[in-house]
């Protein structure tokens, strides 16, 4: 059931994604480019998405379980780290530059795949880099771990 | 006063979609729809959600933006033109993702609504880098 559930909600953020231009990394960048041509489309995508969430947090504590789980997998409120901000700046940077983010890029497969499989293909490569280096920081037995 | 090229319609709209979608993830499953740690997951890069679970949000993705293109009609995307951009952008998003736990979905959707200090903070500061990326390569 939950599969099936993963599987409706990202059907509907693919659509949702497509009709909302945002698959477009011209437009995406366009937002980013405020002492040029800017364009806000973005800002309305995000006030559209951040509404319903909005109510579904509110709604939350009223279920004691989610609908077809036992337990809450929700991220506890861990504080500010370096670590956080270092990642941040640099998706960032990657998000400025090509006007991708993870949802656009792999929505696009089924839009442009070429372009987005060579984006995706270095995505991946990031993301491997991350996980190797975390386990190789842990078996130095230092910090840094990612939980 | 928006600019003839901007689309606040449809990008309310869609926006509305993926917000409804994160909170069918959240209410159903009780997961976050961060796109990044699903993905991971899908790889076997790391995430906590079960794999079928993560795969199949993940491959939900480009299902949905091809019934766009099939029922709706074309959806115009215009990429960068060098494939080196492409494969910058793509290392330093996957890298800072998950370095940075989390992407404009993850954090910008799912964690500003609920006013997490971690997701306000990664969120205007990818957003502030982004900004200052595009302004330094002349758009």
């Amino acid at each position: 059931m939950q599969t099936l559930i993963a599987l409706v909600a990202g059907v509907i953020f693919g659509v949702g994604l497509a009709l909302s231009g945002m698959l477009d990394p011209d437009r995406v960048r366009g937002f980013l480019a405020v002492t040029g041509r800017w364009d806000p489309t973005l800002a309305f995508v995000m006030g559209g998405a951040l509404l319903p969430m909005i109510v579904a947090w509110r709604l939350r504590p009223a279920l004691s379980q989610p609908l077809a789980g036992k337990r809450w997998h929700v991220p506890g409120t861990r504080g500010v780290t370096g670590e956080l901000i270092i990642g941040a700046v640099l998706f960032g940077a990657g998000w400025g530059i090509a006007g991708l983010c993870p949802g656009p890029a792999i929505a696009n497969l089924a839009v442009a795949p070429w372009a987005a499989l060579t984006f995706l293909v270095a995505m991946v490569a990031g993301m491997a880099l991350h996980t190797f280096a975390g386990r190789l920081g842990r078996a130095a037995g230092g910090g840094g771990g990612h939980p | 006063m928006l600019p003839d090229y901007a689309l606040p319609g449809p990008g309310f709209l869609g926006g509305l979609l993926i917000g409804l979608a994160a909170a069918l993830m959240l209410l159903g499953t009780g997961r976050i729809a961060g796109v990044s740690g699903l993905v991971a997951k899908s790889l076997a890069l790391g995430g906590d959600a079960p794999w079928r679970v993560a795969f199949a949000f993940t491959i939900g993705l480009p299902l949905g933006a091809a019934l766009v293109v099939a029922f709706i009609g074309p959806v115009p995307v215009t990429f960068p033109d060098l494939p080196a951009t492409l494969i910058t952008g793509g290392l330093l998003v996957g890298l800072g993702s998950r370095m940075g736990s989390g992407c404009t979905s993850g954090h910008g959707v799912c964690g500003l609504s609920r006013l997490s200090t971690r997701s306000v903070v990664a969120t205007l500061t990818f957003m502030a880098t982004g900004m200052v990326t595009v302004g330094l390569m002349g758009s």
